[in-house]
């Protein structure tokens, strides 16, 4: 994802490193769908939640996805597991995890190489994304539906940096909408360094 | 270099072994009504492509005949049973009977269900005489309920077969079953048959406009003539005509015995004892597969508990079952049956472990660098399965449906797809959503609050028009937000003509924080489907 490469410190997802994303289970579904679609086997735990239709969109691969919705009281048994089999695990995060059982998966996730995202902080994580502006087109007052979406991606890196992101919804997502929206905006959707809709910064 | 002269060269020496073949008639039937628990009085037919296939002696005594149509069969015989014809039936009601017969007679070869042959060599030295082993060969079946069985002897398996069904011309046949040609009066024997019984039927075409119609005449030719003019099977056909049948009996190795059978005395009646109890029983059953060069893919558990309920399962492997999968799996399914955890309601007397699917080893033998990539995800996964649980685990497809919840499928890891939802995708789903799909969707829908700007709950009257225009959405927690933007109501009607069916409309909704609902109108209140977040 050339828009999330960008502000993700090293330019992308790093094996053994973990990830937090606050309030979009989109922008997770974002972080995984590089991955995915390059062959990668994904795991999402503890998230009863999760839209496998809107994680098809992205162009996760579904037969190379693994759920377990509910692990009940063994998610760091489960979670450890997973780690040894799957690239990348998505995970809800319990309210209470014992810093020396995260420091023990984090020494587990960096001896397999596979990479963590949790929703909800995460004491080790390599950055810490959230959604802090969304703008909806296609909705009016009573007419038209849910057509595309602009995200505002802020990254707070674990070294204090910070980026911001835009991310245009319909440049991560197939289905026959997608196509008659670019056709009908051409001039917005135009390749992978698209327009900027709110001015990016770097601090 | 020199050839062989014609004659000679017939595809196995013509030498004559001595054959007994024991003939169940009817054997359909008989297994229909063995299989059905029906008394022999009983008048069945069995129905193949709509005519009948076969009927038992009480219904061809009311005039239902082979070839009959199922309603003309029953409009003869109106106390008719029907069933449709089987062939897995037949041969698995004949592996009683060819295990009864290894008892006492090693070296059977099934020829069809029905149907089989031995040496006659070894029995009639055991036993003193033809006579005599055929003798203790009728007993023998009729000691499993078998009555009607024929034997016949002779030079040949072809020969054989037919002196036993022959049997059925005797003066006696209720009394006398078994017909023994001997020694070199089997070509004598066969020559009046007529030349149907080779199953030739462009060979018999021929050989009638020669001039010849029965086997006897077509045994009078020379074999290097037969086999200058029809060629090899010609040649065959002959070998059998002259009472020397070309193969001789292949004797059939019984089936290495695979199942595992474990009693529990006492019953067991607490889910750890039992695994406990079972885990040398899994490791046999693995082993014995292993030696037997094969591994088992589809494995069948049989529970009996002791008040007499009894829950079969197959469980699919995506490899193949180790000793502790197949412990796993008859934890889950004792778990699986509803019982409150490790305690059961009746404890549990025998346990059967049978492999419904066996595949070659050396199909699913490691690679000697490893294997490949995904071997290690089955590992794993099968780890967090034997954990949680079978169902813990879960691969997901997309299926077609209104309502979000229906348009995902959930299957347990190792579990084949389903084809049914694939299917059901590609069919038109009027009412379905338009746009993204929604990323988190709500197992059970939430409850919400719709207001507009009086503060009264939004609705839809019944001509399908709004209320009022929504302004508020209340969240819970207790959160209130101005809606900035919304679309509905989009009617949603699933099987009005049953009374399951729903009545509801959809809304798509974004409040001022930018975040995207789905939520639903259904019987005055309103709920969250789902949330675009």
């Amino acid at each position: 994802m050339p828009v999330l490469a960008g502000i993700l410190p090293g330019g992308g997802l790093q094996a053994g490193a973990a990830y937090s994303v606050t309030n979009s289970t989109t922008l997770a579904m974002a972080l995984l769908a590089g991955p995915s679609g390059a062959g990668a086997w994904c795991s999402v735990i503890g998230m009863p939640t999760f839209s496998v239709e809107a994680a098809a969109g992205f162009g996760i691969a579904l037969d190379k996805l693994v759920l377990v919705p509910h692990p009940g009281d063994q998610w760091l048994t489960v979670t450890a597991a997973m780690v040894d089999v799957v690239s990348i695990v998505l995970t809800c995060v319990p309210q209470h995890v014992a810093p020396a059982d995260a420091s023990r998966l984090m020494a587990r996730l960096r001896q397999r190489g596979a990479a963590l995202v949790t929703m909800g902080r995460w004491p080790h994580s390599e950055a810490t994304l959230s959604v802090t502006g969304s703008n909806w087109q296609g909705l009016g007052s009573g007419t038209g539906h849910l057509r595309s979406r602009r995200m505002r991606i802020t990254a707070h890196a674990s070294t204090g940096r910070s980026r911001t992101a835009d991310l245009w919804l319909p440049d991560l997502q197939h289905g026959p909408w997608s196509t008659s929206l670019s056709n009908s905006v051409p001039a917005v959707h135009g390749g992978t360094e698209q327009q900027e809709f709110f001015s990016r910064s770097a601090s | 270099m020199k050839l062989p002269p014609p004659g000679q060269a017939a595809p196995a020496a013509p030498v004559s072994t001595r054959s007994m073949v024991l003939w169940c008639p009817d054997w359909p039937i008989t297994a229909a009504l063995r299989e059905h628990l029906l008394p022999a009085e009983h008048p069945v037919a069995l129905i193949e492509k709509g005519e009948v296939f076969a009927c038992s002696p009480a219904a061809r005594e009311q005039g239902v005949k082979r070839g009959l149509r199922l309603r003309e069969a029953q409009a003869r015989c109106t106390s008719l049973t029907v069933l449709p014809y089987e062939p897995a039936q037949d041969a698995r009601s004949f592996e009683p009977v060819l295990a009864a017969v290894e008892k006492i007679m090693p070296g059977v070869q099934l020829i069809r269900p029905g149907l089989c042959a031995l040496h006659a060599k070894g029995p009639a030295r055991y036993y003193g005489s033809e006579n005599h082993a055929a003798a203790v060969l009728l007993k023998a079946l009729a000691a499993i309920g078998l009555t009607a069985a024929r034997v016949g002897v002779a030079d040949s398996p072809f020969a054989a077969e037919h002196a036993a069904r022959s049997t059925e011309f005797l003066d006696e046949p209720e009394s006398d079953s078994v017909w023994i040609i001997p020694p070199g009066e089997s070509p004598a024997f066969l020559s009046s048959f007529p030349l149907e019984v080779l199953e030739e039927p462009a060979l018999a075409v021929i050989l009638r406009r020669l001039g010849i119609r029965t086997l006897g005449d077509f045994a009078a030719l020379t074999r290097a003539d037969v086999r200058n003019r029809f060629g090899a099977e010609g040649a065959l056909a002959h070998l059998k005509a002259s009472g020397l049948d070309h193969h001789s009996v292949v004797e059939r190795k019984p089936p290495a015995e695979l199942d595992v059978v474990v009693h529990c005395e006492p019953p067991l009646a607490r889910i750890d004892e039992l695994t406990f109890t079972l885990r040398l029983s899994a490791e046999k059953f693995v082993d014995r597969l292993r030696e037997a060069g094969l591994v088992c893919t589809v494995l069948s558990v049989r529970l009996q508990s002791e008040s007499g309920e009894e829950s079969v399962r197959s469980w699919r492997h995506p490899r193949w079952f180790d000793a502790d999968d197949v412990l796993d799996r008859v934890r889950w399914q004792l778990q699986g049956s509803g019982n409150v955890e490790h305690g059961l309601r009746a404890g549990i007397s025998r346990v059967q472990l049978a492999p419904e699917t066996v595949e070659d080893l050396s199909d699913h033998a490691d690679g000697l660098w490893g294997t490949g990539p995904d071997e290690n995800i089955h590992h794993g996964l099968a780890r967090v399965q034997s954990m949680l649980g079978h169902g813990a685990v879960l691969t997901a497809m997309v299926a077609g449906g209104r309502m979000l919840t229906d348009r995902r499928v959930f299957i347990p890891w190792g579990d084949p797809p389903s084809e049914a939802a694939a299917k059901s995708r590609d069919l038109p789903w009027p009412g379905q959503l338009p746009g993204p799909a929604p990323a988190t969707v709500f197992d059970q829908p939430r409850p919400v609050q719709v207001l507009d700007c009086a503060g009264g709950s939004v609705d839809v009257d019944e001509r399908g028009l709004l209320t009022g225009v929504p302004t508020v959405l209340v969240t819970e927690p207790p959160r209130q937000s101005a809606i900035a933007s919304w679309a509905g109501p989009w009617p949603i009607v699933e099987r009005w003509w049953d009374s399951k069916g729903r009545a509801l409309n959809r809304f798509q909704v974004v409040d001022d924080s930018g975040r995207a609902w789905l939520l639903l109108l259904e019987d005055h209140h309103w709920w969250a489907e789902a949330s675009y977040d």
